[in-house]
């Protein structure tokens, strides 16, 4: 059996996982960074086209305080706050230390450029031109991940299962994917930054990558999930024509800036019908533009593919080339002409709030077991506001390696091929199913995925109703049994479909673990949006945790984290 | 994946041919009728085919969209091409695994930097 061993183990390689990689050999541990596709790639940090939110001041007098102030705002009183508060006041370092690195911050007489993003009260966003944000960041750190001494990347090599024992991490086992063969990884200490979960959905911005596992990984491990219930959705989100190679939330700034005109199948405007006044400026709430769009097809007044119009054809020619500069020939590139045609826009998901459960030193409940980046839940609340993510990865990646850095010192290696046994006989036995030499003519799997998506997306999506989340659960719950017995091929190396099958496995637990959260939240608040509990309900001011007991999942609840912030008092402190 | 594919909303179909197999084995062609739209990129065809059809095939890619990850570069009709950039069109189209990297199976050839190839690593200090 292969076997490696290292000092930290960090899942995924994204932005929160090179920076955790970087910081925890900074101080000291050696680090083993994996990631199931290739290293810097494989997740939602190099997709990222736009902006990163940090209390800079280059533009405007800014504070982090005045970023934090927004950032609860935004979250409708469910932030942890002390996450929030770390996530606002060490933004700006990371920002400058990236900047020291050579990212490419775009920058206007020596200063770096802040944009407004929606949610934010100064314009506060940074950037790298011209929408190469998340490649540039994902460069950066690849190169400094690179360059770094005791760093050590592996790519294809996706991590099935922590190992604990006695209730401490002490390492994990992965799949290699090229050969399909079980890895033992020993580790001091583990650091999940496998990324987000919006791979469940019918419809979203994700990398083959995002089914949640980070979510089953905390959970399997013995780890609580909070928030599970708040995913983001995103209400302009491009859906066609086919369009490569643009982030599919680009739309929204350029509507915001223009005024782009948003039309039902009938070409009229609606959003007006629900109480948002719209008037060709971007002035509606994301809730609500979400909600009239997916009521107007309900209506049966969608767009030819199920979404609604977005149209620019109002503006002249002159103004649009200012405003989309070279977008519009990438636009061209793919057949989209914005002065002669609309293009058609949906919600998508986009981002989950939701993720594993942390304290300040980004550490599970689990001893030596972290996590940072959007694998993290807490401190975006009930919302997100836009341009955190990527802070967030920077923040609690770097706070995550640094914490198991500085833990895995002086430590000595616990493992126990015992505790692992269980895991690689699961993984024998799955592999034992792989059919040898059938001629296909259907995906099993591929099927039980698309069932997913669309079950997360019509019961577990947008619009929530206990009914829905009802059948949704128990439709899922079925699925997990089912997946036991589906058939899928032996064909190696590079068995995708065995890859297939056991992200399959952890989606279904996270999705699980979204709809039983969502059904216990009886009110509307953020992204959750219940239509038969329409008003937030203040009594419900808490967060909900998930974890796994015998085998089931449970609900709790844990009172909200509140930092006791006053402007004044944080400005005098430094 | 494109929408259109998902929903099945495609109005024509063309032919795909695609490479099988790994190193050593006799090159064989497989032929797969696909569904497809005004700008249905070849990756979409791809992952429809490996979604719907058969699962044994192969290919490597992250982003889908984004054309970011760089991962899921192939031969479209004997020229290097990005499949998520690549469109279809109407007849036949051929796809190769990359000619200049070491074949791992069908589309994909081994195109991991030496340093973070898990093989290398297990033989260095596994
Ligand atoms: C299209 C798009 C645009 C966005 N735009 C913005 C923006 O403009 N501003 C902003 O702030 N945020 C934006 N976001 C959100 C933001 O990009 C993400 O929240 C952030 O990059 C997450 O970073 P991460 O490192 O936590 O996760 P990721 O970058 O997603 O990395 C996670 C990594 O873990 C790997 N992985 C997963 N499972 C396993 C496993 N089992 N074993 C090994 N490896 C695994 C994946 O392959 C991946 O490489 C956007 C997101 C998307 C999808
Ligand atoms: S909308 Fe800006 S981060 Fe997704
Ligand atoms: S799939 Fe990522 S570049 Fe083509």
């Amino acid at each position: 059996m292969s076997h490696l061993a290292t000092d930290v183990l960090v899942v995924g390689a994204g932005g929160a996982g090179m920076y955790a990689a970087i910081a925890a050999a900074r101080n000291g541990a050696e680090a083993l960074l994996v990631d199931k596709s290739m290293i810097s790639r494989g997740g939602a940090t190099i997709m990222a086209q736009m902006t990163v939110a940090a209390a800079v001041g280059h533009q405007e007098p800014d504070h982090w305080t005045h970023h934090l102030a927004d950032t609860i705002e935004a979250g409708r009183g469910l932030c942890h706050e002390e996450l929030s508060a770390i996530l606002c006041r060490e933004a700006a370092e990371r920002i400058h230390e990236m900047d020291r690195w050579k990212v490419g911050w775009a920058r206007k007489g020596g200063r770096m450029t802040q944009v407004m993003a929606p949610g934010h009260k100064v314009p506060r966003c940074v950037y790298v031109d011209f929408l190469n944000t998340g490649p540039a960041v994902a460069k950066c750190l690849r190169t400094q991940v690179a360059q770094g001494s005791g760093i050590t990347r592996v790519g294809g090599l996706s991590i099935i299962a922590v190992i604990v024992r006695d209730g401490q991490a002490v390492g994990a086992v992965g799949l290699d994917v090229e050969t399909g063969e079980p890895v033992t990884i020993e580790a001091k200490a583990v650091v999940l930054a496998a990324g987000g979960l919006t791979k469940l959905y019918r419809r979203n911005s994700a990398s083959i990558n995002m089914g949640g596992d980070g979510y089953a990984l905390a959970l399997e491990a013995g780890a609580e999930l909070i928030d599970m219930e708040f995913v983001q959705f995103f209400p302009i989100g491009h859906l066609a024509p086919r369009l490569v190679g643009m982030d599919p939330i680009m739309w929204d700034p350029f509507r915001y800036k223009l005024g782009g005109r948003l039309l039902n199948g009938d070409m009229q405007e609606f959003i007006h019908r629900y109480g948002a006044s719209d008037s060709g400026k971007y002035t509606a709430m994301r809730d609500v533009t979400s909600y009239a769009i997916i009521k107007e097809g309900e209506a049966g007044r969608a767009s030819p593919h199920g979404g609604a119009w977005l149209s620019f054809q109002h503006i002249p020619e002159r103004e649009l080339r200012a405003a989309f500069g070279p977008v519009i020939d990438r636009l061209l590139k793919n057949g989209i002409d914005l002065l002669k045609e609309p293009v058609e826009v949906a919600p998508i998901a986009h981002y989950h709030m939701g993720g594993v459960r942390v304290d300040a030193e980004m550490k599970t409940r689990i001893a030596g077991l972290y996590s940072g980046g959007e694998a993290v839940g807490g401190a975006n609340g009930a919302n997100r506001l836009s341009g955190n993510a990527i802070t967030e990865a920077f923040v609690f990646g770097e706070r995550a390696g640094r914490f198991a850095g500085l833990y895995a010192q002086n430590r000595r290696q616990a493992w126990d091929a015992r505790a692992a046994a269980p895991v690689l006989d699961r993984m024998r036995a799955v592999a034992a199913r792989e059919t040898q030499g059938r001629k296909w003519t259907d995906s099993p799997t591929g099927r039980m995925l698309a069932e997913l998506q669309t079950v997360m997306w019509d019961q577990v999506g947008l619009l929530r109703t206990g009914a829905k989340l009802e059948a949704g659960l128990a439709r899922i719950r079925a699925m997990r049994a089912e997946l036991d017995r589906l058939p899928f091929p032996a064909e190696t190396p590079f068995n995708l479909a065995l890859l297939d099958w056991h992200d399959l496995r952890a989606s279904l637990l996270v999705a699980e673990s979204v709809a039983v959260a969502a059904i216990a939240r009886t009110e509307s608040r953020g992204a959750h949006q219940r239509e038969d509990h329409e008003e937030m309900d203040p009594a419900q001011t808490y967060n909900q945790t998930v974890e796994l007991a015998g085998g089931a999942l449970r609900l709790g609840k844990a009172p909200v984290v509140r930092y006791p912030f006053q402007l004044e008092n944080a400005v005098a402190a430094e | 994946m494109s929408e259109a594919l998902n929903s099945g909303s495609a109005g024509k179909t063309m032919t795909l041919r695609i490479r099988r197999g790994g190193p050593g084995e006799t090159p064989r062609y497989d032929t797969f009728e696909v569904p497809y739209q005004d700008g249905t990129s070849v990756l979409d065809a791809v992952m429809w085919i490996h979604g719907h059809v058969d699962p044994s095939l192969a290919i490597r890619y992250s982003c889908v969209n984004a054309n970011a990850c760089k991962e899921c570069m192939l031969l479209v009709d004997g020229k290097v091409e990005y499949a998520c950039t690549a469109r279809l069109k109407a007849g036949t189209m051929t796809l190769d695994p990359l000619d200049n990297k070491e074949l791992i199976r069908d589309l994909v050839t081994d195109i991991v930097p030496p340093k973070e190839r898990l093989r290398n690593i297990l033989a260095e200090r596994g």
